[in-house]
């Protein structure tokens, strides 16, 4: 009886320490077959990677404020096409960071306050005739961020004259506060969400290193499939080419508004997911430790293709079929439009890659709940 | 051979294996129920959801909205009855019929140990377990000093079978788990612990272990051993209590490893039954003194003896069928074609546990027939990322789901709806693969118990049972 209290407890303390959160302990002492070391994984992914894509992308924020504070006090057509060329930057920058949210931007919903799209033009000219709106409301969210810039800076008039026109008019002092607040409210989130990353969050994030449903690696693999699979997939070209209601909605495309941008931001995103996939850093001079690698050091070889090269030559198909396409905005003018649609295949091909193959090598969790193994 | 039989059936043992069980067995329920509560798993997985999986023919158990909660709390204060053994035949049965209602409820969820928490209920029904260090025996004691002659009484020895059947069910489940592992992606590929285990690198002293090809190897054959094993040396005397000590390591040892959440605790408290009366004796002794039983009623020196012959042998009779049910159905795979694996035709209910590592893709296209107008479905307006995992590798998921979609765009209107899904499947570390036709419209074909004809063969071959 004695012997079984001992042994329980040692159990117990076992399995205590296996739930616990604690700093994990690395594997890749002695020669494991496996000994791939999550940790240093995601030192990379924050160092490399994600802590500096929201510095540029927060510095590019900064730029498109200074342009916009420049164009409400001189408001002329060179300063609308400098603020125009900001957003633009802003918006480029913003398709390396939109897969991360997890932790402070997932706590701020950046990607929901930012890049809610299209633009719901009725709400933001509400907005701007009554002057008393809150940008923190979710009813707000169509009506701020990229798509509603793209709306107030290209949309309004038919040339940049006509535009400049409207913010010199009689309710110009209106639409200047709204394009302000517009800037403001999406810098106020980005700093957050970088500070947080630069103070507190980056060691939550790699010292939860573990394997389960609420460990970084598993959660931020989620996310990360999640953005490619809703966003970049269905958002930038399934929605728009009518995949899932059966009919065309051109009118859904990223900036609708500033014209031929929707491939370009599309291209960007599905770069910025096959380089998470690879390591690459965000300044693209160095490859380090990540999802490619980890399949290889998992030994996925399978049927004598190895899943990494077979995930990696998957998005370059996809990006060659989509760089083939004409703007997104010509494409959708055929019904239906074929060619768009056979490049939306090739970039659909990559999802049971990452999200079958990939997940099940990893044996990556998706939810927190018991299994007993299927 | 009659006569042996009769003779067993009418042997008696000690009562004390029983209570014991009880007790634990209601404890471990009710911290089950309060555990699935505390993690806000009522609301997330039975309330919010708007659709649910159902089993086939028991379409009409579905979740009861907010009495939902209701449910579990009838459960969870039936298992605590249970317990204390306080008017034990409703409690057992109150608690089998929550439960497994509760589990009937969206087969998203279906685990083999809640499977096993149901069977195990069931049978419970039929035992004595009650009778001895209960509340009920406790009321009858009080309420038998006032009255001189009553029906019932305090007993202490109950039929020899009672005991013998929780031991039966528990070797039917480890000998099956155990014949379950002998194929060849277990013991040769050591598939699927080779793609768990390198994941589990973080565990405490042994996490270094976790990437070794040949601690995979060991794991699966020690795995499949253990369960094949179990059973006997639990029943022999004299390995007994090393066979417990391999119970703990073995259960423990998967709860550190898999989130499986309460099923080794069930386990290792059940296997306490194998246990030599006297042991449960001292551990009620130890309880009575604890909560002041009084111990004459402990030491009555009487045998339970049926009030009913009918009734008795009715309950016989039930338990006989229970156990040939029991045996028979892991083996209704063999009446299917294909890989049991892959086509999932007759896994459930047949115990075979951490088998495989599979996962799916299924993506869903709805097709007006006339004006062949097309548009795919997105999964997670529907589904949660659970029921999505679950429905995207089980041919009788998806095709649950395909006639959920197909009714639900009837009712917006939509005509000559067919409904094809496109769905990969890769199973133990192999790549994915085509897992149904993808011409065949969903929209038209019947669920039954027929082999599903519109499964795409597997592609490749694994050996054994």
């Amino acid at each position: 009886m004695k012997k079984l209290i001992a042994l329980l407890s040692f159990c117990l303390f076992l399995i205590a320490c296996s739930d616990s959160d604690d700093p994990a302990v690395n594997g890749d002492n002695g020669p494991s077959e496996v000994s791939f070391d999550r940790e240093a994984m995601l030192a990379h992914w924050a160092d490399a990677i994600i802590i500096p894509g929201y510095e540029d992308f927060a510095t590019k924020v900064a730029a498109l404020n200074t342009a916009a504070t420049n164009f409400t006090t001189a408001t002329d057509a060179s300063n609308l096409l400098a603020l125009q060329t900001a957003w633009d930057n802003a918006y480029l920058t913003w398709q390396r960071v939109s897969m991360f949210e997890i932790g402070p931007a997932e706590t701020v919903n950046l990607r929901l306050n930012v890049n809610i799209y299209p633009a719901n033009t009725t709400i933001i000219e509400n907005n701007i005739a009554n002057g008393d709106y809150n940008l923190d409301l979710s009813s707000n969210r169509a009506a701020k961020g990229f798509a509603g810039l793209d709306y107030i800076l290209f949309g309004l008039e038919n040339s940049p004259t006509a535009i400049v026109g409207v913010y010199n008019g009689p309710n110009g002092a209106a639409y200047k506060q709204y394009l302000l607040d517009i800037i403001n409210d999406m810098k106020f989130r980005t700093d957050e969400v970088l500070s947080n990353w630069n103070t507190t969050y980056r060691a939550t994030f790699v010292s939860n290193s573990g394997a389960s449903a609420t460990a970084s690696t598993d959660r931020l693999v989620n996310d990360v499939i999640f953005y490619y699979e809703k966003h970049l997939r269905a958002g930038k070209m399934g929605i728009p080419g009518g995949v899932f209601s059966g009919t065309p909605a051109p009118n859904t495309i990223e900036a609708l508004y500033a014209g031929d941008r929707s491939k370009m931001y599309f291209l960007e995103g599905l770069q910025a997911v096959q380089d998470f996939f690879n390591g690459v850093s965000y300044d693209g001079s160095t490859q380090d430790e990540s999802l490619s690698a980890y399949l290889d050091a998992l030994n996925a070889v399978k049927e004598g293709a190895d899943l990494n090269t077979i995930i990696n030559t998957q998005f370059d198909t996809a990006r060659a079929a989509v760089t083939g396409l004409d703007s997104f905005a010509n494409e959708l003018e055929n019904n239906p439009p074929i060619a768009f649609l056979d490049a939306y295949e090739e970039v659909q091909r990559i999802v049971p890659l990452l999200k079958v193959d990939m997940v099940s090598a990893m044996s990556i969790s998706i939810d927190f709940a018991d299994a007993d193994g299927d | 051979m009659i006569k042996r039989i009769n003779t067993y059936l009418n042997s008696h043992e000690e009562a004390a294996p029983l209570a014991v069980f009880r007790l634990f067995f209601g404890l471990l329920m009710l911290l089950s129920i309060i555990r699935f509560w505390s993690y806000g798993w009522i609301d997330k997985f039975y309330i919010s959801p708007s659709f649910h999986f159902s089993f086939y023919g028991f379409e009409w158990v579905k979740p009861i909205g907010q009495y939902t909660y209701l449910l579990f709390f009838i459960s969870g204060l039936s298992a605590l009855m249970v317990a204390l053994g306080y008017k034990y035949r409703l409690a057992i049965v109150s608690f089998f019929l929550s439960f497994t209602y509760i589990e009937l409820m969206d087969k998203t969820m279906y685990l083999n140990h809640y499977y096993f928490v149901s069977v195990l209920s069931f049978l419970m029904i039929f035992l004595p377990a009650g009778k001895y260090f209960s509340l009920d025996a406790l009321l009858l004691s009080r309420k038998a000093k006032h009255k001189t002659a009553t029906v019932d009484t305090n007993i202490q020895y109950v039929p020899r079978w009672s005991i013998d059947s929780i031991k039966l069910l528990l070797g039917i489940i480890y000998l099956y788990a155990g014949l379950a592992k002998l194929n060849s992606d277990w013991l040769f590929k050591a598939m699927p612990l080779k793609i768990w285990l390198p994941s589990k690198f973080n565990i405490p002293l042994i996490g270094d272990l976790m990437g070794q090809e040949w601690v995979h190897f060991a794991f699966s054959w020690i795995g499949a051993g253990y369960d094949l094993a179990i059973p006997f040396l639990l029943l022999w005397k004299r390995t007994r209590s090393f066979a417990f000590v391999l119970v703990v390591i073995f259960h423990i040892l998967t709860r550190v490893l898999f989130p499986i959440g309460m099923f080794p605790y069930i386990m290792i408290v059940s296997a306490l039954i194998f246990f030599d009366p006297q042991w449960h004796k001292r551990v009620v002794y130890a309880f009575a003194k604890a909560v002041s039983y009084p111990k004459q009623l402990l030491e009555s020196g009487i045998y339970l003896t049926a009030k009913s012959k009918g009734l008795h042998k009715l309950s016989l009779g039930i338990i006989a069928l229970f156990f040939c049910l029991q045996i028979a159905i892991p083996w209704r795979y063999l009446l299917y074609p294909g890989e049991l694996f892959w086509t999932e035709e007759g896994y459930r209910f047949s115990w075979r546990v951490m088998l495989m590592e599979k996962s799916g893709y299924a993506q869903f296209k709805i097709v007006d027939e006339v004006s062949q107008k097309r548009f795919y479905v997105d999964n997670s307006d529907f589904l949660t990322p659970l029921q999505e995992k679950q429905m995207s590798f089980q041919p009788d998921f998806i095709l649950e789901y395909a006639h959920y979609l197909r009714d639900h765009f009837a009712a917006q209107g939509h005509k000559n709806i067919a409904v094809y899904v496109d769905a990969r499947v890769a199973l133990n570390g192999r790549l994915s693969t085509t897992f149904i036709d993808p011409s065949v419209n969903l929209a038209t074909i019947k669920e039954s118990f027929a082999p599903k004809k519109w499964i795409i063969p597997f592609t490749d071959d694994i050996k054994g049972l």
